[in-house]
């Protein structure tokens, strides 16, 4: 009898950590996931304020301004419909240029721009994040109404 | 729960994992089915200096005006490129439009050297150095093929090697919808 | 000639490895013994097969063949010869090979060291994978074909990608696949054990060592790759929760689990169906991550060029050997009967603890990894989960884990008395507490709770894994190879902790813009520009900078990272500049130039973080250790013996 009580108290234990763990990994997933929005959405409202999310599109072309000397650097996300103003203040990576994919984390700030705490750049020629990708292809069927 | 039904749910729960994967390969982007937002919009400026000589200027515009005619773009720093031109030759005897060649961040010396090895299927070649005019036309990747119509429209497009199956199937019956 | 040798040696060992299939599995249902005989021939010739066709893509790569594609599209002439061998792997094309080349070498292994088993056993081993190896030529001859010729051939290649090209991509790959592909061993250890109904625990001792090399072998693997994205990739960080990683991290932590609850198999005949579960599991992780890797469902820095067919094709496989493996499961899962009891704090129990904790934390990252997936499924938007997710729903199950390694190491089978292992338990609990509070208000004195805790954890997990050898070396006492292995697993999984637990919380990092002759303060470096000047390499040309550290005025290193263009590809790369210590690096890496003569630079002092690599490493060779015991060489077939007196029983803390 003995055993089986220890048995019972093995299983309410297991499933008491269980549950615990997954409470917690879903309060940790609703928190912390971060969804993808083009320039369009952004420029539709979509966004909630201080919502932490990525932007995509491609680096405006021209739309590079940086301070002589500064480490800061703005420019300009597009999906060829809206556009939006990013403000970075680290190192930019070794892919980034103007008319490439770029992928930006970080929230709108009131003065409307984004600013990001990451930028990732595609790969290369042949490579372009697919949200990237889906929300250009969007952009034309959008444009074609 | 019967002891049965126990060992049943690790096949049932792969079976639920299968069917998002299907899901998931179903959405995931196939490189030579995004469009351009350019398609079916008029074709952005193109002028740039000839691959053979870069003090004569081509205006794609001007020269083409009132026909059909294709834009390819490539570079010999491109493998697919490399595969896919005995399909070109072929098509410039075939398709009866000229192909415009747009050599893309490319070496002069190279493609000329490219050119004279494998064949010259274009038109005329122009070379965008810098790659600017790529960027206005939205290049993807190369190689990259365009279709452009009598009155300057991009009609369609394909990313990738171009093929006498998909100028058969893509772009012979836009051109044939006109007639 | 040679493409097409070694396209020919493929096809030659797809029919062997048909072959294998074949008569691995008909052969024991038809009683057919020539057949079962036949089966070790088909493996060895599926093997020379297999080393020529490899053998014939490395000669294309040495010789810069660029008539055949795959070479012309991952070398180039000026690719220094070490790194064109290196790209034989570089691509999708060529990682498959490699892969059924490591499932090939794995199995003339099990077919060479269980010759003492019993025939139709392992007639059906080898023919499972045999199974596998069918799958996986077909996909590489019908999908990815290494050896395709073009014609004209290119004058050059398109080079290596940049990113690719360094030391680590030797080792990283075969590494890591000899990781992955090893625990297809297990997996056909438990499905030959379903198909002939012989659910003992037999199979389980069988296993053992394969499962413990293969996971020491993908400790390895991943521990490599992180270090590798740390200097190369990564901008100074070593984990990035990126879903390629993820996808070697849930087969690593599942086969940590079967490799504990394959010990409680063995040795008590407790938890055999679960056992025969995490066997099936982690070898499907590890096709599933190859599914994730090469179909382009998902998108990580990782990621082979994105291809639906190809997708279609593994996924097609996954079906047919997991959704097998699974069916064979069902059926045959409900005839075992664990008849054993044991107690609350039997060793039992705390391992049963440790595979609940480990599947938990592999299914944490299961979920995170395939959330964006569910999500555009569902039509809910593209969301991306990111470290803000996987290090607090990891650490859920992670600490309790940790602090359960010293309990349940010193813990007896199955009676649950404490009271006689208490005393080393509590005697290095107090002296990890000391040090790791010295150490921490000591060295590094930052807020976070998570550094003394993990100190803490880490320190208790090593001294407690010191007291059982010592103990028998000081008795005179033999230690056996299986102990002296878990022991040195666990003192490298003290060491990850405590390394991991100090760098996530006393790192210093920033990114300045400065001019030559300006510092930048990280903690107690100052870190100061001295200027750019260019450099040069075998195959590109790069800009370097010079950045002096200083601590209380006296230099402590000069580091020079570059930023370097690549001749062919024309890609910018940044080449980190790291000064290792025992107990930090210094880290510098190359922004741009940003205008009057100041550059962006990324500097970063990291404390402790060798100990995640050298923990690491530490690991696997615990794994090899435990997995060479003498006594699994010595395997006599499971009828010719009493259950549970002889063998690796031993190892048992009964003395």
């Amino acid at each position: 009898m003995i055993a089986r009580r220890r048995r019972l108290v093995l299983v309410l234990g297991i499933v008491a950590g269980v549950a615990v763990a997954g409470g917690l990994a879903l309060q940790a997933f609703r928190s912390n996931v971060t969804f993808f929005f083009d320039p369009t959405q952004v420029a539709a409202g979509e966004v909630k304020p201080g919502q932490r999310f990525r932007l995509g599109g491609m680096v405006k072309e021209g739309s590079l301004i940086r301070q002589a000397g500064e480490l800061e650097v703005r420019f300009a996300v597009t999906d060829f419909k809206r556009e939006v103003p990013v403000v970075y203040r680290n190192v930019l990576p070794d892919l980034f240029r103007e008319g490439a994919g770029v992928v930006a984390h970080g929230r709108m700030q009131a003065d409307g721009s984004f600013l990001a705490d990451e930028v990732l750049a595609k790969h290369d020629e042949k490579y372009m994040p697919p949200e990237v990708a889906r929300s250009l292809k969007k952009g034309e069927t959008r444009s074609g109404m | 729960m019967s002891r049965v039904n126990r060992f049943l749910l690790p096949l049932g729960g792969f079976a639920l994992l299968v069917l998002l994967l299907v899901v998931g390969l179903k959405q995931a982007p196939d490189k030579g089915i995004i469009v351009s937002p350019l398609v079916g919009k008029p074709a952005p400026a193109l002028v740039l200096p000839t691959l053979m000589d870069p003090s004569v200027t081509i205006d794609a515009a001007q020269r083409y005006k009132g026909q059909w005619y294709l834009l390819n773009v490539w570079g010999t720093w491109c493998v697919e490129c490399r595969y896919e031109h005995p399909a070109l030759l072929e098509l410039q005897k075939t398709a009866g439009i000229p192909i415009l060649g747009m050599d893309w961040r490319d070496d002069e010396a190279t493609a000329q050297q490219w050119l004279k090895e494998l064949g010259n299927p274009y038109d005329q070649v122009v070379s965008d150095k810098e790659g600017r005019v790529a960027l206005a036309w939205g290049v993807y990747g190369a190689p990259e093929t365009y279709l452009i119509n009598p009155e300057g429209v991009i009609v369609t497009k394909r990313v990738g090697s171009m093929t006498p199956a998909i100028w058969e199937k893509q772009f012979l019956p836009l051109m044939e919808q006109r007639k | 000639m040679t493409p097409e040798i070694g396209h020919y040696a493929l096809v030659l060992a797809l029919l062997l490895a048909a072959a294998q299939a074949l008569f691995g599995l008909l052969g024991p249902v038809l009683a057919q013994q020539r057949y079962v005989q036949a089966v070790p021939f088909a493996v060895a010739g599926q093997f020379v097969f297999t080393v020529l066709a490899m053998a014939c893509l490395v000669n294309a790569f040495v010789q810069m063949d660029f008539s055949v594609r795959y070479v012309a599209e991952n070398a180039n002439s000026a690719l220094p010869l070490f790194f064109r061998v290196a790209a034989v792997w570089g691509a999708h094309e060529g990682s498959l090979l490699l892969w059924i080349l490591v499932l090939s070498v794995w199995t003339v292994a099990v077919t060479l060291r269980s010759r003492a088993l019993p025939q139709r056993f392992m007639a059906r081993v080898l023919g499972i994978m045999g199974l596998l190896s069918v799958g996986f030529l077909i996909f590489t001859l019908a999908t990815s074909n290494p050896f395709l010729r073009l014609d004209p051939a290119a004058p050059d290649g398109r080079d290596l990608n940049p990113v690719l090209q360094d030391f680590a991509l030797a080792i990283h790959p075969p590494m890591l696949y000899t990781g992955y592909v090893g625990l297809s061993v297990a997996f056909a250890f438990a499905c030959a054990a379903m198909i002939e109904g012989q659910l003992d625990q037999a199979w389980a001792r069988w296993t053992r060592p394969w499962t413990t090399l293969a996971w020491a072998f993908l400790t390895a693997g991943i521990a490599l790759g992180s270090w590798w994205a740390y200097y190369e990739l990564g901008w100074g960080g070593f984990w990035f929760w990126d879903p390629v990683e993820n996808a070697s991290f849930m087969p690593w932590l599942v086969a940590t689990a079967l490799i504990h609850s394959l010990a409680v198999t063995d040795k008590r005949g407790l938890f055999k169906s679960w056992t025969l579960l995490l066997a099936i599991t982690g070898f499907s992780l590890s096709l599933l991550g190859t599914f994730l890797v090469r179909s382009g469902v998902l998108v990580s820095v990782h990621s082979f060029a994105a291809d639906p067919a190809r997708g279609i094709f593994i996924l097609a496989f996954l079906v047919i050997v997991i959704g097998g493996a699974l069916t064979l499961y069902a059926w045959r899962a409900p005839l075992l009967r664990s008849n054993a009891g044991f107690e609350l704090t039997s060793r039992e129990s705390f391992l049963l603890f440790n595979n609940i904790l480990l599947v938990i934390a592999a299914a944490v990252i299961f979920g995170g990894t395939m959330a964006p997936m569910i999500s555009d499924a569902l039509g809910q938007g593209a969301l991306s989960v990111g470290p803000q997710y996987f290090n607090p729903s990891f650490l859920v199950p992670a600490l309790p884990l940790l602090a359960l390694v010293s309990v349940g190491m010193h813990a007896s089978w199955k009676r649950g008395n404490l009271s006689r292992t208490q005393r080393p338990v509590l005697a290095t609990l107090v002296l990890a507490v000391a040090l790791a509070l010295a150490v921490w208000l000591g060295a590094y004195g930052t807020g976070s709770l998570m550094l003394p805790v993990g100190l803490g954890l880490g320190v208790w997990i090593i001294l407690s894994s010191l007291v059982d050898p010592i103990d028998r070396l000081r008795r005179g006492l033999s230690l056996s190879a299986g102990v002296l292995g878990m022991s040195v697993a666990h003192i490298g999984l003290g060491l990850l902790t405590l390394g991991i637990a100090v760098v996530q919380t006393a790192s210093i990092e920033r990114d300045s813009a400065l001019v030559v002759g300006q510092r930048a303060q990280l903690g107690a470096y100052s870190f100061r520009f001295d200027g750019v000047e260019p450099a040069e390499g075998a195959n590109f040309n790069a800009t370097q900078a010079k950045v002096t550290v200083q601590r209380d005025g006296a230099d402590v290193a000069v580091l020079q990272p570059q930023k370097r263009n690549y001749w062919v590809q024309r890609n910018a790369m940044t080449e980190a500049a790291i000064k290792t210590q025992w107990n930090q690096d210094l880290f510098v890496a190359m922004g741009e130039d940003v205008g009057k003569g100041a550059w962006s630079l990324r500097m970063q002092v990291r404390p402790l973080i060798q100990f995640v690599w050298f923990g690491a490493i530490i690991m696997m060779l615990g794994g090899i250790i435990a997995g060479l015991d003498r006594r699994y060489r010595q395997l006599k077939p499971i009828a010719e013996q009493e259950p549970n007196t002889v063998g690796i029983a031993a190892e048992a803390r009964t003395a």
